[in-house]
């Protein structure tokens, strides 16, 4: 049950981080979803991210709104406060956590339902407004936790467990991203961790808004031959286009590359990006070259995964407000007051 | 025919059309007769709409100090050829009315029983004016220097207003002046002035402001220190975000252009307070401002807010519902909604200013009891508050002021061992602590969440540990009630009435309460400040035999509350209710009361008799 913390006796000899952090360090509490559930490996992978990051995990804000992928902030990162709010309005949550304090990494978990359809409109919202997040849907294209209902990600035809098929045509998340302005934008398939986990390392560290749609199917109502969210039909449809991997600041690059395409992209802060194409015909940073190649992949059901959208020179939403450098939580009060000599002043005006 | 001769107790009304600048021009005299140390209450009565609907603007001016509405009107400068028949009407006998004589007056449309006079002020700007639109705009102030000329308002006050309003845009002022000297002129030529109505300089302003509430409160939240705003447009709340982003960009930007500030105008009100919440979790003042029907859609996160216990400060600026209305038009309708709003059990607190000086400091207040509450606290304005100027006392400010953050955790107390789990009555007051984001490297996270949560924070479904936490926030509520601000108190000797009353309906209550004195009628009179009722407020009813609540609204809302909260007779509260969209008048109140009271009273003296 989600309030049963796990235990923390580890093995000593785990593997530490430069924060001398384990990845055990990194862990929540023992999950209450379904055995099988893409969701886990989700909160895996980004634990295996938050810990090769080497990231405070108390200086992280991980928001999630309602439902299934909702519950999974519990799982990952004890240390970290976080925030179940309500049903598709963890957007205006984390745009509001970010205006009051910029200096902590905000990281978002939402679902199909809780993003493509009730919170639709704050998603688009968060996008268009920058806020410095990884938004990441953990989309399985039904309603899990009021078993079993299309949702807006379902695709058309797609059958549910009853057998019945999906009469309406779907929302694709990544194309609205890229529609909306996001700076980064991903797709990947939680059981492909080799993907996933250098993907939400560059999402998290990217300067702006990351969005990562990642495909994890739910095996209870949505894991049958007939679906397009299931293992078995993710896999034959795959198909990868441009690997990314993040490498820290000041941090000795030691990943090993296959040959092919290699392109490093250098964040503000000197961290580094490395793309590595596998689709020769893809350019990650033409955004509506990535429309028009997700839409023909799409006419032809193929699930394109990997980076598909990087702005190496993105806004993020204190660079437009002009906010303060240091977190307006942490002002003092003697630099927001006018003071009462300025309010007689007013009160004179006003005479 | 008779004239109505007064000095200074009178009522003027601008009938004009929407978009034609008549605002501006109609408040400078509004000022004027302020600066001329007249107690003035300026009523801008409008249409929800930009252009070409009718639009009035009324000026109570009153020496006494009765600046509410009074209804009736002594002058009306009748600019609207759509409303003329129904202006006409709107004269008190003896009264005047001031119009374009341009164009012949139909004989229908002519009063035997007021004064007409006529100006042909169409002809006057045509004249002078080549330019189509500064005849419009300065048709305004031609008949502003009429009524100068008719009402001895000083020339030379209204032509400094002049040069202050045209700050920075200099070439504007001599046109001005011009059409204003054009305007005093054909007033002399054409009738004997002043009018035995007039104005006259008097002293009976003393160091007090005209100011309207909303940019009062939106000042309060710059003094406060709220650091973000997060809104989306509504009338009549608008204005109370464009002042404070005002006030922050004269107060709060850096010497490179960085602002100490976030303004957010969110794609809705669920976003709005989302955002609000969001920051205020985070550690930062926050606020958004709205009306009844953003209240509508906050209540899913006002709830959340309240059972997560997040501090949230939201004004309702309240305006005619149901549904849409008349967003123009003033009420106190949301009492009910905003006091319970959300599903299940929630209760907010909820503060109600009665002046420009209570919207500043109130506004101060309720991020102090929002923070020390950890919970929503709603500042309920009204269109008549927020938007129309109000003569009020000076605002006033202590720099020794240090803001009430509430029980907050630090690093250092974390290191120093303090035991805490998010919500555990440590004190006993029902609140209990919390930390925020990025505190400590292992001690002090907790979970945010609207579901089931036990006294150390941890999800809960258990029956008994979601009622001992839901216990403790109604006794939370109990708490509220020894810091709010307490009820303002005025007793007559020997009274056993009382009135109740909030908000706007303040400032036409000394001049009811002085009427229904004059007829025999004493009565004790309490204005509340704050829900939940703090004991005076019980002990007033407790001591009187009738107390008459006095509201805005339809189904009387305040006197729902009181009798929810309180365990009342019914029958000792008697509604008083003024729900037309229009700000309550003294006469309306004095008949009303005077109705209840008057066979009581009659029956008395018989018996003694």
């Amino acid at each position: 049950m989600s309030y049963l913390p796990k235990p923390k006796i580890h093995h000593p000899q785990l593997p530490k981080n430069a924060l001398g952090l384990t990845r055990r360090d990194y862990e929540g509490s023992l999950s209450t979803l379904c055995a099988g559930c893409g969701h886990d490996s989700v909160s895996a992978a980004l634990i295996q991210a938050c810990f090769e990051l080497d990231l405070p995990p108390h200086r992280v804000g991980k928001l999630s709104g309602i439902g299934c992928s909702s519950k999974t902030p519990t799982y990952f990162l004890g240390p970290a406060h976080g925030f179940n709010s309500v049903h598709g309005r963890m957007p205006s949550i984390a745009s509001g956590a970010s205006a009051a304090n910029r200096e902590l990494v905000y990281i978002g978990v939402s679902g199909d339902g809780d993003t493509a359809s009730i919170g639709i409109g704050q998603f688009i919202h968060a996008i268009r407004r920058g806020v410095n997040m990884l938004y990441m849907v953990e989309n399985n294209g039904t309603y899990g936790l009021t078993k079993g209902q299309f949702s807006a990600t379902t695709d058309p035809g797609s059958k549910n467990k009853a057998g019945k098929a999906n009469a309406y045509p779907s929302i694709d998340l990544v194309q609205l991203a890229l529609q909306m302005g996001a700076g980064f934008v991903a797709r990947s398939f939680s059981g492909d961790k080799e993907q996933l986990v250098p993907l939400l390392k560059a999402a998290i560290a990217y300067p702006g808004f990351a969005f990562i749609d990642v495909i994890s199917p739910c095996v209870t109502f949505n894991n049958h031959e007939a679906s397009t969210k299931s293992y078995s039909h993710i896999r034959r449809h795959e198909r990868p286009l441009v690997a990314a991997d993040f490498v820290p600041l000041a941090q000795e690059i030691t990943t090993a590359y296959a040959p092919g395409e290699r392109v490093a992209v250098t964040l503000h802060d000197g961290s580094t990006l490395h793309l590595r194409k596998l689709a020769p015909d893809y350019d990650p940073y033409d955004r509506a070259g990535a429309m028009n190649y997700l839409q023909r992949q799409q006419t032809d059901g193929a699930i394109p995964t990997g980076l598909l959208y990087l702005d190496a020179e993105p806004m993020e939403m204190h660079d437009m407000l002009g906010t303060d450098t240091t977190a307006l939580n942490r002002l003092p009060m003697q630099n927001l007051c006018p003071g009462a000599a300025a309010l007689d002043a007013i009160n004179a005006a006003l005479r | 025919m008779s004239r109505l001769a007064k000095v200074n107790e009178f009522v003027l009304r601008f009938a004009n059309v929407n978009g034609t600048g008549s605002a501006s021009a109609n408040g400078l005299v509004a000022r004027a007769l302020f600066r001329m140390g007249l107690p003035v209450g300026p009523k801008n009565i409008f249409p929800s709409n930009i252009q070409g609907l009718p639009t009035w603007f009324e000026i109570r001016v009153s020496e006494a100090g009765y600046t509410g509405r009074r209804g009736t009107v002594d002058l009306m400068v009748a600019m609207n050829g759509q409303t003329f028949a129904e202006d006409v009407r709107s004269v008190e006998p003896g009264g005047y009315l001031l119009y374009d004589s341009s164009k012949p007056l139909a004989p229908e449309l002519r009063r035997s029983d007021i004064n007409f006079l006529d100006v042909p002020l169409t002809e006057l700007v045509t004249r002078e004016f080549a330019n189509p639109r500064q005849r419009l705009l300065f048709k305004n102030i031609v008949y502003v220097g009429v009524l100068s000329a008719l009402l001895n308002i000083e020339p030379e006050v209204v032509e400094q207003m002049i040069g202050e309003q045209f700050q920075g845009k200099e070439k504007l002022i001599p046109p001005n002046i011009k059409a204003f000297q054009l305007g005093h002129a054909a007033a002399t030529e054409r009738f004997a002035c002043p009018l035995p109505m007039h104005a006259e300089r008097r002293d009976a302003i003393g160091d007090r402001i005209l100011m309207d509430g909303n940019s009062a409160a939106g000042l309060g939240c710059v003094y406060a220190g709220a650091t973000v705003a997060a809104w989306y447009p509504i009338t009549p709340s608008t204005s109370l975000v464009d002042a404070f982003s005002a006030y922050c960009e004269e107060f709060r930007v850096n010497p490179d252009g960085s602002k100490r500030y976030a303004i957010l105008q969110a794609e809705d009100e669920l976003a709005a307070i989302g955002m609000v919440v969001g920051a205020a979790w985070n550690g930062a003042r926050s606020f958004t401002a709205t009306s009844g029907p953003g209240v509508s859609l906050m209540t899913e996160f006002l709830g959340l807010a309240y059972y997560a216990e997040i501090p949230v400060v939201l004004f309702d600026i309240q305006r005619c519902g149901p549904s849409t209305g008349m967003p123009t038009r003033t009420q106190q309708p949301d009492l009910l909604s905003s006091a319970y709003a959300s599903h299940g059990d929630t209760k907010h607190v909820l503060l109600f200013p009665a002046s420009p000086k209570e919207c500043f400091e109130l506004s101060v207040q309720a991020f102090d009891l929002a923070e020390r509450l950890q919970t929503p606290v709603l500042v309920m304005s009204d269109l008549d508050l927020g938007m129309n100027d109000w003569l009020s006392e000076p605002l006033t400010w202590e720099d020794s002021y240090v803001p009430d953050r509430g029980k907050v955790l630090t690093t250092q107390q974390l290191d120093d061992g303090v035991q805490f789990y998010r919500y555990l009555d440590v004190d006993g007051d029902a609140i209990p602590y919390r930390t925020l984001p990025g505190t400590h490297p292992d001690k002090g996270a907790f979970f945010t969440r609207g579901s089931g949560h036990d006294r150390l924070g941890a999800y809960t479904e258990d029956g008994a540990k979601y009622q001992d936490n839901v216990d403790r926030l109604r006794r939370k509520f109990d708490t509220a009630a020894t810091l709010v601000p307490d009820a303002i108190v005025e007793r007559q000797p020997g009274s056993s009435s009382g009135v109740l009353y909030f908000g706007t309906s303040a400032e036409v209550m000394p001049e009811a309460l002085d009427a229904l004195s004059a007829q025999g009628m004493e009565l004790d009179a309490l204005r509340l400040r704050a829900f939940p009722f703090t004991q005076q407020v019980h002990d007033f009813i407790a001591g009187h035999d009738t107390v008459f609540v006095v509201e805005q609204n339809r189904d009387g809302q305040l006197r729902a509350l009181l009798l929810i909260e309180g365990n009342l007779n019914p029958a000792k509260l008697v509604p008083v209710l003024n729900y037309d969209g229009m700000p309550v008048t003294a006469d309306f109140l004095v008949r009303s009361i005077g109705a209840h009271l008057e066979p009581v009273r009659a029956l008395a003296m018989g018996a003694s008799a």
